[in-house]
């Protein structure tokens, strides 16, 4: 065996340049696997935890997910029907009995519920007029559902009960109108209900749609602004368990009828992007791992063209096919190896070169730079590739080099 | 005497649109300690038998013996193991790895088969490099020798495993005739002195009548054994 490997050893070392280059081709698809993996894997458990972190891990909508059967479909569910002119009954918005649904599901072990009203608003400062989403929250509850007291910049959800009309602005909504805390600005609903509201709170989440858009006050003062007094038109839960979240809402939903949506649900656009550039990255680095694999093919069936009459003599001298197949078969292994460690350091350099970049950017969450998550995974994900191709890459020519018959080749010299 | 090659009704033919027939019906039987030349004129098949009873080749009909058993059923690994174990090749051209040393060229057959220490392995190769007049050479790349010193590399590598049988294809045809009969001296030594069975192709008359025997063949076929 340590013969083989002399055996295999030396023939590299020949094509000294030739191996150099195949190396670093592996070396480039794993760097680079390993490089990007940081770099998506990094963005996406950022924002994934982001979001279970400060969003609520269901929300209930008041809202179907089908629109309701018509009492002829209803009739004759096996019927064909076609009805012509329809017109849907305009329903009055709103969680029925959501006190009671909040109340219900309050008492199960691992869930808390707390009730908003949802609204449209135009806020009015100076000559600035901006649209955002006002959410109407009931303080006490919304502590168990969301991290809204935490993310707060400026002031204290308390103070949405001590002030007049509180309201509190993530903070690029209050960039967007120029307020500072305890400023008063005009809330303008599209029921046409006017509210001058004070400030009293800033928060910042991280998550730019949210900052940007959104803001809170009391439910009660949502409910006057949206002119449905009492009515509740989501309702926000968290899990103790943010694992079982699809099953819960589903069972949540199957139980009330009301469209309750995972936070998976909620963020699928996005989540559906992290899968298009998880593809994205596999691809390319799978499309240089070709390469490389190509270099290793051509690299092991030069060395094989060159020492046809070394093979001839191995072979007569009594090493047997296996073996001979074994020398190349390891020769593109090795290529992979070396390749594989070398690519390992740029992977890992890689990383601490995109850690050092300092920057400011506005995607879908706030950063100053990327985030990176550098993982062992990736790295034997990466070795595994870089293994498997450059074998491959070796197989065919190496059972080339096992068929040759040595009495051609010698005949060839003679 | 034993036999220690033998071939029953040996035919080779080459396929192909126009098939080639390279040996046809040899029957023949090497004792073991025979010193046999095998002559005849070029492309008559000198080098096709020998490929044959060197296990390398396969016979299309008949068979070779090797010590009186059967190889004609053998796989290719075990007929690798043979040569091996038994059989040790000189050629025209003197065929070592360029990257190896003649040491460890003579080593590479000891160190397949494994039968002995790493140490062992190396005193038994200087043995030999040393019995051919190489002990200084020992350490050289093959592109560093003359081309006598090659052919007595390739001598002691075919030795390194104390075949069965030394099989060698015109071993003086590329040697020029003060090297040619060095080296056939150091054939003849080890047939007389040491009792390897030796077979060697040549068409140098001079070097096939110091033979114990000829095998002549002519057009495939042995004409006189
Ligand atoms: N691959 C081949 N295709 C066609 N003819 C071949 C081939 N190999 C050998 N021959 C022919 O077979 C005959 C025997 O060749 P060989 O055994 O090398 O003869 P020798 O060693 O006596 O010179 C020659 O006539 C040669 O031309
Ligand atoms: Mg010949």
């Amino acid at each position: 065996m340590r013969l083989i490997a002399e055996i295999a050893a030396t023939h590299l070392t020949h094509r000294k340049r030739q191996s150099i280059v195949s190396i670093l081709g592996v070396a480039m698809g794993v760097g680079f696997f390993i490089g990007m993996a940081a770099l998506m894997q990094g963005f996406q458990t950022y924002f994934v935890s982001k979001i279970i972190d400060v969003w609520p891990h269901i929300i209930m909508k008041d809202e179907y997910r089908l629109p309701s059967l018509q009492p002829a479909q209803r009739q004759f569910p096996q019927g064909a029907v076609a009805l012509h002119g329809l017109k849907p009954v305009e329903e009055l918005r709103g969680i029925r009995d959501g006190k009671a649904v909040i109340a219900a599901l309050n008492r199960i072990e691992g869930i808390h519920a707390a009730p908003t009203m949802r609204t449209q608003a135009f806020m009015r400062y100076g000559a600035k007029d901006v649209s955002a989403t006002l959410v109407g929250i009931d303080p006490e509850l919304e502590r168990q559902v969301s991290q809204l007291e935490r993310d707060l910049k400026v002031g204290s959800l308390n103070e949405l009960h001590t002030a007049a009309n509180g309201v509190i602005l993530g903070e690029g909504l209050a960039a967007k109108l120029g307020v500072e805390a305890h400023n008063i600005i005009t809330v303008v609903s599209p029921a046409g209900v006017i509210l001058k509201m004070q400030v009293v709170g800033i928060f910042r989440t991280g998550i730019t749609t949210i900052d940007n858009f959104d803001s809170y006050t009391l439910l009660k003062k949502a409910q006057i602004l949206a002119n449905r007094p009492n009515v509740i038109n989501q309702i926000r839960i968290r899990l103790r368990d943010v694992g079982n979240a699809r099953v819960v809402a589903s069972s949540i939903e199957s139980r009330y009828g009301y469209r309750t949506e995972a936070w998976e649900e909620t963020y699928e656009n996005v989540l559906g992007i992290f899968v298009i550039q998880n593809g994205i990255m596999y691809s390319s680095v799978g499309a240089i791992l070709i390469v490389a694999a190509f270099g290793i093919f051509n690299i092991i069936s030069t060395i094989i063209h060159e020492k046809t009459r070394d093979i001839a003599i191995l072979k007569s001298i009594g090493v047997a096919e296996l073996d001979i197949r074994l020398i190349f078969l390891l020769e593109g292994l090795a290529v992979g190896m070396i390749g594989t460690v070398l690519g390992w350091a740029l992977g890992h350099a890689l990383v601490e070169i995109l850690a050092s970049i300092r920057f400011n950017i506005e995607g879908f969450v706030r950063a100053e730079g990327f985030i990176l998550n550098e993982s062992p995974y990736h790295y034997l994900i990466a070795a595994g590739f870089a293994l498997i191709s450059s074998s491959l890459a070796a197989f065919l020519p190496a059972r080339k080099a096992a068929r040759l018959d040595p009495v051609d080749i010698l005949r060839g010299a003679a | 005497m034993s036999a220690a090659l033998q071939t029953l009704n040996m035919t080779r033919i080459l396929p192909g649109p126009v098939p080639v027939t390279l040996i046809e019906h040899a029957n023949l039987s090497i004792g073991k300690g025979e010193f046999v030349a095998i002559t005849g004129p070029s492309g008559s098949g000198k080098s096709s038998l020998l490929y044959l009873l060197g296990l390398l080749d396969r016979p299309t009909e008949g068979s070779v013996m090797l010590e009186e058993k059967e190889t004609s059923h053998l796989g290719s690994g075990e007929l690798a193991r043979l040569r091996l174990a038994k059989l040790g090749f000189v050629f025209q051209f003197h065929f070592l790895l360029p990257e190896f040393s003649v040491l460890e060229n003579v080593m590479i057959p000891m160190r397949k088969l494994g039968r002995l220490s790493g140490d062992a392995m190396k005193t038994k190769a200087m043995r030999l490099l040393k019995s051919l007049g190489m002990e200084g050479e020992a350490r050289k790349r093959p592109e560093q020798l003359s081309g006598g010193q090659r052919q007595r590399a390739a001598i002691a590598r075919a030795l390194a495993n104390d075949p069965l049988v030394l099989l060698a294809d015109e071993p003086t045809g590329n040697l020029d005739s003060k090297n040619a009969h060095n080296v056939f001296e150091i054939f003849r030594g080890l047939a007389e002195d040491q009792g390897q069975t030796v077979v060697v192709v040549t068409h140098d008359p001079h070097l096939s009548e110091h033979t114990h025997r000829q095998i002549h063949i002519v057009d495939g076929r042995i004409v006189d054994a």
